[in-house]
């Protein structure tokens, strides 16, 4: 039922947020602000059931915290599915924490219907909880459609200067691979109903299909392709510099630290769980379309000059490390691809709020004419460079161990990726430095006086900062909550086929 | 009560009405009251409908033989479920034309007798078991649309819209007619359920005859459910017809001819030809392909949801060739009632804010795309319900056409069916271009401040198609219910 509350409580404050423009243009953001941190409190208790959990995590149905079903469609078996487990907790804690950052970042960024603004945002967020608790295809499905339609109209109405193109590419992308997953996942209920005589979009019962092998390779590529676009991996990468570059700074904090993690987390949940012989097949192909993910998107990330740009083509090359880490799948490589989702998440929204407040100071995007930013602005460059380093995988922080996790855990599994994956690194630090030279060091450019970080800014930076140095120095409480779910996962595919047990 | 008279009924009030309101309009000129009299018959025999459906569901008696009137009229839950259809999306069309025909000036009464005239038609169409009762339907359809399109009579593009439709139309009449000599050449009868026993248990039959009958038949009919090729009346008609005329050809028209060639087929099973799933398996794609490449280079609202429903009629398509696999024909049956219903509601709702942004024009309808720009910022509520639409004509969760699309696809798969899959993919990406543009047009801060008045009653019918719409987006599992029991008694 927590699952429903929040998901209720965001779609109600969305719609409160949005009447309450008729009345003062500043309540919609508190309004936005006050239903995050309702959302939060609903999953507070959660957390400590989760624990409990953790004490005795052996039995398989134990990993879910929370259950939920109410039949929907019977014609179809189609029932409103909800399961929390460790690792939907964490992504639904992400989201809403996001949320909050998202809101809080644009505090006075938006002029044009404020209200119509958190609205899109806070149901962009029903949306992706929806998508990370849902356990019927169908439901899924639903949600996973239901979060584009915000987004698109948060780029395509307070986007910047090319929003048209920019929102149509996002929506094109997703709406289509998306469809593609529709009849992907239609023909594994239908195949599966006529095999079993019932149709059913439950994924428990869809775990147990005994589709033929090259049936459910080809089901398997309709999923892979949806959420590699959504993660995005090349070559479907292209919707996201666009996407990002376009979108107002909430809706980039969105987009990087919650929506690309949706589509990690359909390969991690569905993907590879539900076709794991399917997916190893293709597990090399999939890790090389990582590897090629994180050389190329560091390599043009250096190349950039638009600094949201830069952040952008940075995100490919840390979700490439997702995509290893998922397709290497044993427990060491996913754990390290969760922890990269969640630090990923947490540092680039950071950094995506410094590009926009860099934006809403000098209106422009390009680093070429920023520089010496630091003398005006030290608060700024200084998150700036904490984050700048987190991403770029320093020791201590979040993005390392998650990064580090990966690159054991493929290491074990095909060698030569681990180390084509490990250049990642090194690029990585390379187009981190020199942005943070280009932009806050050197020369001074702009000799006005700019406005730094203030109070505001900084509520919004701190905690993302102490919770990135926490995931750096000690992360076992995240890996305390998310172990059932994935060795849960991970069992279940192993059992399945014995042999993939062999890549331990 | 005698059981011909009960099953009767909806075609009875339907009749009771329109020759009622043909004396009001004699004895006293009065568009309110007769917008009004139109609506209560037409709601009286909306609510008599869904009584019976109810009822024949319950009485199990669903079956084809049981509930033929006569040898021309069936009276089935198939007939009763798109007999409902139409005489809904006429009660739509009849309350969001109220104020679009005040403004108008004098003289509009008898609109709404040509609207009920159609309606009648559409529903004699839906319930037709005999090729008699199928041209009748055809023409009282026909004829009445003819004289609606031109009923502005000052309008040049609607005289040109009439004139095409009337003799495009007239030519595939006569083709239609053609096949049906051709048919009753190869049979020797003209009702569908004695072609059935004779297609079942004679082998004699002159294959040549029924395949030449059946084609021309099929590309008559295709030339009024606007399928491409023959779909090039289409965007002219749409956009030279008043709006809410443009709505009743969308919707009745489409929905009773879809409605009685698909019962045309089932019962005769024509699917056993294989040259006729080729020409309709050309027919779907080249609608899919052709009415969304077509609807991106419109800068007209009108012309663009004409290609937009040609790209439609090609998706449902898809499950009447669907139908041909004998185990998933119930499926593909229900496929496309539900992608039918979720079309009408989301046909009914486009053009009904185009009706209602034309209200105060007194030469034009409203329908140039920038004429939209800005309209959220104008017209809040209008442009949501407009963007609903929109997102449900391209089928996006929540809302109807979701439903639709996920029926369509769903029957695809049954089938097999994945070439076609394939193409609907692309049409979908292809018509998701168009209908953003719209949506995009609608957010953008333009210099236009033309006041937009929404009238009190097309405005409340608004809100009510787009409620039923998300409410069926949402929670479709009645309407499924009853419609899968409907199919499963077909087959």
């Amino acid at each position: 039922m927590t699952v429903i509350a929040i998901m209720v409580v965001l779609f109600l404050g969305g719609i409160i947020a949005w009447l309450s423009e008729a009345w003062n243009k500043d309540w919609p953001k508190w309004v936005a602000v006050g239903t995050c941190v309702i959302a939060g409190v609903v999953l507070l208790p959660l957390v400590y059931q989760a624990d409990s959990l953790i004490a005795f995590s052996d039995a398989d149905s134990s990993t879910w915290i929370e259950l939920y079903e109410y039949p929907w469609i019977p014609r179809f078996g189609i029932h409103i599915l909800f399961g929390l487990d460790g690792l939907s907790l964490l992504m639904v804690g992400l989201t809403i924490f996001l949320g909050f950052v998202a809101v809080v970042s644009s505090w006075d960024e938006i002029e044009k219907s404020p209200g119509f603004f958190q609205f899109n945002i806070l149901w962009t967020l029903a949306g992706v909880v929806g998508v990370f608790t849902s356990l019927d295809m169908f439901l899924f499905f639903f949600f996973w459609e239901v979060m584009l339609i915000p987004m698109y109209l948060l780029i395509a109405i307070w986007g910047h200067e090319n929003r048209s193109y920019a929102s149509m590419k996002f929506f094109l992308f997703t709406q289509l691979s998306g469809l593609v997953m529709l009849i992907a996942i239609l023909a594994l209920v239908i195949l599966n109903g006529a095999d079993s005589g019932v149709l059913t979009f439950n994924y428990f019962e869809l775990m147990k299909h005994q589709l033929s092998p090259d049936v459910s390779y080809w089901i398997m590529w309709g999923f892979f392709v949806a959420f590699v676009v959504k993660l995005p991996g090349f070559p479907f990468h292209s919707w996201l510099p666009d996407a990002h570059t376009q979108a107002p700074t909430a809706a980039s904090v969105l987009l990087a630290g919650i929506l690309l993690k949706t589509g990690a987390y359909g390969l991690l949940r569905f993907t590879i769980p539900l076709f794991p012989e399917a997916a190893l097949q293709i597990a090399n192909i999939a890790m090389t379309l990582g590897v090629i993910g994180i050389i190329y998107g560091a390599m043009l990330a250096f190349a950039q000059t638009d600094f949201k740009r830069l952040v952008a083509y940075s995100s490919i090359s840390h979700m490439g490390f997702v995509l290893v880490g998922l397709y290497a799948w044993n427990e060491l490589s996913i754990q390290g691809s969760v922890i990269q989702m969640v630090a990923h998440g947490l540092s680039t929204a950071a950094l995506f709020m410094t590009a926009g407040a860099i934006q809403h100071r000098l209106h422009t995007r390009d680093t070429r004419d920023m520089g010496g930013l630091w003398h005006d602005m030290p608060r700024m460059g200084a998150v700036a460079m904490f984050f700048m380093v987190a991403s770029l995988g320093m020791p201590g922080l979040g993005n390392f161990v998650g990064e580090i996790l990966v690159l054991f855990g493929t290491f074990k599994v095909n060698p030569p990726i681990a180390v084509a994956a490990s250049i990642g690194l090194i690029t990585g630090a390379v187009y981190a430095l020199i942005a943070m030279q280009r932009v806050f060091q050197g020369e001074r450019k702009l000799t006005r006086n700019l406005r730094d970080f203030g109070v505001r800014e900084m509520t919004a930076m701190i905690p993302l900062m102490i919770l990135l140095i926490f995931l750096g120095v000690y992360p076992q409480p995240i890996f305390d909550l998310i172990s059932p779910a994935l060795s849960n996962l991970y069992s279940t595919s192993v059992n399945q086929i014995p042999w993939i047990g062999g890549l331990k | 009560m005698n059981l011909d008279v009960y099953l009767l009924l909806p075609l009875i009030s339907l009749s009771t009405v329109i020759l009622t309101l043909m004396m009001l309009i004699a004895f006293c000129r009065n568009l309110s009251l007769t917008c009004a009299f139109s609506s209560i018959g037409l709601m009286v025999t909306l609510l008599l409908i869904c009584a019976m459906a109810i009822d024949i569901q319950a009485a199990q008696t669903a079956s084809l033989v049981d509930a033929l009137v006569t040898p021309l009229i069936i009276v089935d839950a198939y007939a009763l479920f798109f007999s409902g259809l139409m005489v809904f999306s006429s009660l739509c069309i009849c309350l969001l034309s109220f104020n679009y025909h005040r403004a108008r000036g004098e003289h509009q009464d008898e609109f709404y007798l040509l609207l009920l005239l159609a309606t009648l038609g559409g529903v004699v169409l839906s319930q037709a078991a005999h090729f008699a009762m199928f041209i009748l339907g055809l023409e009282l359809l026909g004829v009445s649309i003819y004289a609606m399109i031109s009923y502005p009579r000052a309008g040049r593009f609607s005289l040109e819209a009439a004139l095409k439709y009337l003799i495009l139309s007239g030519v595939s009449s006569a083709i239609i007619l053609f096949g049906i000599a051709l048919l009753y050449a190869a049979f020797g009868t003209l009702s569908f359920a004695e072609m059935a026993v004779l297609q079942r248990e004679n082998s004699e039959l002159d294959a040549l005859y029924i395949l030449a009958g059946s084609a021309m038949l099929l590309s008559g009919l295709a030339f009024k459910l606007s399928l491409a090729p023959f779909h090039m009346w289409t965007p002219d008609v749409y956009e030279g017809a008043p709006a809410p005329v443009t709505t009743l050809l969308a919707t009745v028209s489409k929905g009773a001819i879809f409605a009685v060639l698909f019962r045309f087929f089932l019962s005769v099973d024509n699917y056993q030809y294989e040259t006729i799933l080729d020409g309709l398996f050309l027919l779907a794609v080249a609608s899919i392909i052709f009415g969304n490449l077509l609807a991106l280079t419109q800068s007209s609202i009108k012309r663009m949801l004409a290609y937009s429903s040609i790209a439609h009629l090609g998706y449902l398509l898809v499950a009447f060739i669907a139908a041909d696999s004998v185990g998933g024909r119930a499926l593909a049956i229900e496929a496309s009632a539900i992608f039918l219903l979720a079309y009408f509601l989301t046909t009914i709702g486009a053009f009904g804010v185009v009706t209602v942004m034309s209200t105060e024009a007194s030469d034009h309808d409203v329908d140039r795309l920038d004429e939209y720009e800005g309209l959220f910022w104008r017209r809040p509520m209008l442009a949501t319900v407009f963007s609903v639409m929109l997102l449900s004509l391209a089928g996006i969760p929540l809302t109807a056409g979701f439903i639709g699309k996920f029926y369509i696809v769903v029957s695809g798969v049954d089938a097999e069916l994945w070439s076609l899959l394939v193409i609907v993919v692309i049409g979908s990406g292809i018509g998701i271009f168009y209908y953003l543009r719209t949506i995009f047009a609608m957010t953008k801060r333009t210099m236009v401040t033309s006041v937009v008045h929404v009238p009190q009653t097309a405005g409340w019918t608004l809100a009510a198609v787009t409620l039923l719409l998300l409410v069926f987006g949402i929670y479709p599992t009645p309407v499924i219910e009853w419609v899968s029991r409907m199919a499963q008694a077909m087959t």
